[in-house]
Order: C-alpha cells, then sequence, then structure tokens
C-alpha cells in the first residue's frame, strides 16, 4: 500500500512537468499585454524608456524560456510560486488565502451533490419506470439542463425579492466563525453540487439497475431479506465503485463551476483569484493557480483509486 | 402415510415476452415429504428452475407472475401470503442453493457476514453471537480454516468452496426445505459428488426435505427418493425413484435414460441421443408437447394433451399411449 502511494505520488512528477510547460507558455498567449494595462491604468505616460523600466523591474524582458527555468527553479528550489506582477504579494501568500476557500466550497458541493444524487438514483431504480422514476429522471435531466450561473443568480435575485434575504457579502472566515461561515457556503455550495448531481445521480440508477439484477441479489432475496437490506447492504456498496471513479473525474469541473460561483456570491476563493489575475494578465498568479489546481485533480484521483480498496476487497495495490 | 410438508397443486407461471405470453410452467402438481428428496429432472428450458423460483416467489416479476396454483407449506398458501410473510419464510424455513456459486455470493461482503445474516435477520441474534454460529456452520461443511475463513471474501474461495459457503448460509437456520437448483453443474466434476454427499448427509441430519433440481440422470439415482420429470413447463412422468429407472414409462423419460451411459448395464450398447430441440414454450403444439420428437408419436398425439394420471400404483406418466398399452 505505501509502495503503491509513493509510486503513483513519483509518476505525477513527468505529469507536473508537461503540465508546467502547457501553463507557462499558454498564459502567454493571451492576448493583450500586462504592460500595457499596468500603465493605462497607472496613468503613466507610455513612452520606451518607462515601459524598458517595467519590464526589466518585472523581469519579462530576458528570453522566454530563460523565464521559464527561473520559474520552475524557483518552484522546485526554494518552493516559491513567484509574485504577482501587481502587488508584489508571493503567490504562495495568495494561495494559502484562497485554497481552503474554495476546496471547502467544493467539498460541501460534492457532499450536497451526492446527498442528492445517491438517493435519489437508488429510489429510481428501486422504482423502475414508475412514476416516481419518470420524476426523478425529469428532475437529474432538469439539474443537468440548468446552468448553475443562471441558478446562482435566480438564488441572489428571488429569495431577496420574496423574503428580503440574501447572501452576505462579506465574507467570514471559518477559522472566524465556523456556524456564520457554513450559513454563507451552504448555499453556494448547494448550486455547485445540484448541477453535479444530475450525471452522478444518472450513473447511480444504472449501475443500481445493473447490479439488481446480478445472483447474489437473487440470493440476498432468498435469504428473506428486506428491501432495504437487500438494496442498501448488497446492491449498494457494488454499485458505488463506478460512481466513485466519476466524483472524481468531476473535480476539474467542481474548480471550473467554482470561478462562476464564487463570482456570483462574492467568495474570496481560487476562482475568484484566477479571473482577477487573467483579467490584470497577472501571469505568476495564473500559472500558480493552474498548478495547485493540477496537483490537487491529480491527488484527488490518487485518492478515488485508494478509495476503491475499501469499497473492493478485490483491490490490492502492490 | 405422514402429512407432506410441502403440497403444490396447479403451479402454473407465466412471463411476458415480446412475442406474447408463455407458461413456464404450467399445471405442476407434486408433494415433498418432511426428510424426502424430490429430483426435478429436465432439459434446459424445461421449467424446473422456474418452478422452484415460484415456490420461494422470487420470479422477477415483471415479467413473471404466478398465474394460479397452491403452494401449501406448513399450513400456509405461500402464494396468498403477504411479502412480510413470505420473507419470514425465506431463507429460515425454505433455503435455497443456487446453480453459480461464483456469482451467487456478495463480493463485497464477507463470506462470514454473508453465513450469519439469516440467523441475525430471522432470529435476531446480535452479530457476535451469528458469526459464532457461522463459523460452526463453516465447519459443518468441512471448510478447513473456519475461523480465518470467515473474515474473508468470496473471491478468496474455490467454486467447490463457495458452494460449501452456499449450502452453509442455507442450512443456517436450519430449515424444514432446501431447494437446490442444479447446485452442481457449475463446478468441476471431482468436487460435484462431493458437494452432493454433503448436502445429502446435512439434510439427512437435519431431517429436512430437499427438493434437487438437475438434468443429471446419474445425479438422481444416487440422491433422491421421488422423481418428477420436466418437459415443456409440465410434468411427464413422476415416480419413486427406482420404479422410474426400473420401469421408465414416458417416452421422453425412457429417451432421457438411454442417453445416460450405465454402468451398472451392458456398456458395449451405443448410447441413443433424443434428436431435435427442446420445444418453444411461445410455441408449444396443441398436443403432447413431446410429439414431435417422439418416435411413437401416432396422430393422436397430436391432436390433445395428454394428461398426467396414474399408470401403475404410485407411477404417474403424461403419454396417450401409456394408456393404450
Amino acid at each position: 500500500m505505501r509502495n503503491y502511494v509513493l509510486r503513483r505520488l513519483l509518476a505525477l512528477l513527468p505529469t507536473l512537468f508537461f503540465a508546467s510547460l502547457i501553463v507557462f507558455f499558454t498564459v502567454r498567449l493571451i492576448p493583450g499585454d500586462v504592460i500595457d494595462l499596468m500603465l493605462s491604468q497607472n496613468d503613466v505616460s507610455a513612452d520606451k524608456m518607462s515601459r524598458d523600466q517595467v519590464i526589466r523591474a518585472l523581469g519579462l524582458d530576458v528570453p522566454i524560456w530563460e523565464q521559464y527555468l527561473r520559474w520552475v527553479g524557483s518552484i522546485v528550489f526554494k518552493g516559491d510560486l513567484g509574485k504577482s506582477l501587481w502587488h508584489s504579494t508571493p503567490v504562495t501568500e495568495y494561495l494559502a488565502q484562497r485554497l481552503p476557500v474554495t476546496l471547502e466550497l467544493g467539498l460541501i458541493a460534492m457532499i450536497v451533490g451526492l446527498l442528492i444524487a445517491v438517493p435519489i438514483g437508488v429510489y429510481s431504480a428501486m422504482r423502475q419506470d414508475t412514476k416516481g422514476d419518470y420524476i426523478a429522471r425529469s428532475f437529474s435531466i432538469l439539474l443537468l439542463a440548468v446552468p448553475s450561473f443562471w441558478l446562482g443568480t435566480m438564488v441572489m435575485v428571488f429569495p431577496s425579492i420574496w423574503w428580503g434575504w440574501s447572501p452576505a457579502i462579506e465574507y467570514i472566515k471559518f477559522t472566524e466563525d465556523p456556524w456564520q461561515n457554513f450559513k454563507q457556503m451552504i448555499v453556494p455550495g448547494v448550486v455547485l453540487g445540484a448541477a453535479l448531481s444530475a450525471i452522478t445521480m444518472r450513473l447511480t440508477r444504472t449501475m443500481m439497475l445493473e447490479v439488481l439484477r446480478q445472483d447474489y441479489i437473487r440470493t440476498a432475496w432468498a435469504k428473506g431479506l428486506s428491501e432495504p437490506l437487500v438494496v442498501l447492504r448488497h446492491g449498494l456498496r457494488n454499485a458505488l465503485i463506478p460512481v466513485v471513479t466519476l466524483v472524481g473525474l468531476q473535480a476539474p469541473l467542481l474548480i471550473g463551476g467554482a470561478v462562476i460561483i464564487e463570482q456570483i456570491f462574492v467568495i474570496p476563493g481560487m476562482g475568484l483569484l484566477l479571473l482577477d489575475a487573467v483579467n490584470q494578465r497577472d501571469y505568476p498568479v495564473i500559472t500558480g493557480v493552474f498548478l495547485v489546481v493540477g496537483v490537487a485533480v491529480m491527488l484527488i484521483n490518487l485518492l478515488v483509486d485508494l478509495s476503491y480498496g475499501l469499497l473492493d476487497p478485490k483491490v490490492r495495490f502492490r | 402415510m405422514t402429512t407432506p410438508l410441502l403440497q403444490v397443486r396447479g403451479l402454473t407461471t407465466r412471463f411476458r415476452t415480446e412475442r406474447g405470453t408463455v407458461k413456464a410452467v404450467d399445471n405442476v402438481s407434486f408433494d415433498v415429504a418432511p426428510g424426502e428428496t424430490l429430483a426435478i429432472v429436465g432439459e434446459s428450458g424445461s421449467g424446473k428452475s422456474v418452478t422452484a423460483l415460484s415456490l420461494l416467489r422470487l420470479i422477477p416479476n415483471p415479467p413473471g407472475v404466478i398465474e394460479s396454483g397452491e403452494i401449501l407449506f406448513e399450513g400456509k398458501d405461500l402464494t396468498k401470503i403477504s411479502d412480510a410473510e413470505m420473507r419470514a419464510i425465506r431463507g429460515n424455513r425454505i433455503a435455497m442453493i443456487f446453480q453459480e456459486p461464483m456469482s451467487s455470493l456478495n463480493p463485497v461482503l464477507t463470506v462470514g457476514m454473508q453465513i450469519a445474516e439469516p440467523i441475525n435477520v430471522h432470529r435476531g441474534t446480535p452479530w457476535s453471537k451469528a458469526m459464532e454460529a457461522a463459523k460452526a456452520l463453516l465447519e459443518k461443511v468441512r471448510i478447513p480454516d473456519a475461523a480465518k475463513r470467515l473474515d474473508t471474501f468470496p473471491h478468496q474461495y474455490s467454486g467447490g468452496m463457495r458452494q460449501r459457503a452456499m449450502i452453509a448460509m442455507a442450512l443456517a437456520c436450519k430449515p424444514r426445505l432446501i431447494i437446490a437448483d442444479e447446485p452442481t453443474t457449475a463446478l468441476d466434476v471431482t468436487v460435484q459428488a462431493q458437494i452432493l454427499d454433503l448436502l445429502k448427509e446435512l439434510t439427512r441430519e437435519t431431517q429436512a426435505s430437499l427438493i434437487l433440481i438437475t438434468h443429471d440422470l446419474g445425479v438422481v439415482a444416487r440422491y433422491a427418493d421421488q422423481v418428477a420429470v420436466m418437459y415443456g413447463g409440465r410434468i411427464v412422468e413422476q415416480a419413486a425413484a427406482r420404479d422410474l429407472y426400473k420401469n421408465p414409462r414416458h417416452p421422453y423419460t425412457r429417451g432421457l435414460l438411454s442417453s445416460v451411459p450405465r454402468l451398472d448395464g451392458d456398456t458395449s450398447k451405443r448410447l441413443v441421443p433424443i434428436e431435435g430441440q427442446p420445444p418453444d414454450l411461445s410455441r408449444l403444439p396443441a398436443g403432447c408437447s413431446f410429439a414431435p420428437r417422439c418416435k411413437q408419436a401416432s396422430s393422436e398425439c397430436l391432436k390433445q394433451q395428454p394428461a398426467l394420471r396414474e399408470r401403475a400404483p404410485n407411477h404417474l406418466s403424461a403419454c396417450i399411449l401409456d394408456a393404450i398399452q
């Protein structure tokens, strides 16, 4: 088991290397130039002199491959992701603030998504082709069809008209007041989770139907077990194995969704950070965010693979 | 004669298919006395497995439904009792052993837990106690190192061991009736006899009755007291095992017997197969369903379905030629 994890972690290195290449160079392909933006915003007359000065000060004067090597070098040797071009704040400092917020949002969304998807999916499979099944399936298609930015906007607009409720604008940290923080995060979490639950529900239903046809389910009935025992004890665990894979694969979607949701609900997470950085062409911040997200996605997939061992006794890690 | 443990009367099970409804089991009646072993013999598609599943109301519905008939067991008609009452009988008073030990055990639960489960469910025995009982059961079905085996998973068992575990599971609540649906078909020949001997020995020990579903007449000779031969969803011959071997009355039974090698008889005799295919249940002929394959069939056979009648003491057969003889 330990060897397996170590080997998997080592295998991440080449992936990370290619990810760093892609991230570093594609960011610089975004049209628009950080220097122009800075000069125009600071109202500095854009003569050649001051322009060259800014470029040199930001270290953008050296050839691009040298910039890359410097960037990678400082990550590898100093654990330093560089500094924001605008505020000269270290990128790692930003990430330390923002990453937990997005992780919390993602975790809530994932839990909410599973809490919606798994019970409905199981019910739908148990009552295949009944009215309840059709309603459940229509509901999941509806969730899939509704974009989360629309749902997010509706959640902002209508409760404030009807009940005068609106989500708090000022973000309260989890460490300051966990309950306030949770109340703030749950609505965006549900909006984000709802979108993800649709596919999970359909897969749960399909897998459950498949499992319920198996011989060992007939054995369970023949033992005189009640329907809940047959379905939950004997069926669900077998059906969940592919569902866990899907949830793992949804991790990148979760982060993509977070960009939009954080914008709507003004949550200071990675998504908002990334959006601001892209608007400002703040290259080190963008690359830093991408790299951390990439590592997170890879680690989540590793966790998913490890969780098979819990669900399926046939899985042995060597 | 003692009162039978199980009385099946006119059991008819239908399946709805794309080509209309099919009577997989058609007007089947038989008795099982306490401690007796009844073998139900037939080719695949003869309705023997559907009969077994119907007894426990395990026919998937839809598409299957028990259309008519009575299944009297311990004073109750199993076709009429509630689902909850049925659940209290399944795995408790009547247990079932299936054909595929490979896929009939749940891959994600330990074998011990699966054996202990019926004890926990039907008797309310706490898990720790039920697991001890499971260990004793594993020893009873002669699985070596039972204590260790309790916490392992089905994929760590061989086919024969899994079927032993299935038997242990079936015996868990000391059922009065065990239904074994081709329990050895999926196993190695060398293991088959061991499993059947074990099953026979344990049912004898607990005084349980056994319904043994099989297509293997060799098995029948060795283990059964009574035999019912099924063809096209109906019982075509029914007799005591010894009687059936000595005096098979129905041409189908005779065909079956002459297609099986016999070590006690003339081994130089060629085996005679039954020509043709088992009938398509959705297109059964108007008369005797075996007539198209029967060498003795006459035009009379195609006219009407022959009734299952007692042609000799305690020997039932469904062939009009039998009446003429």
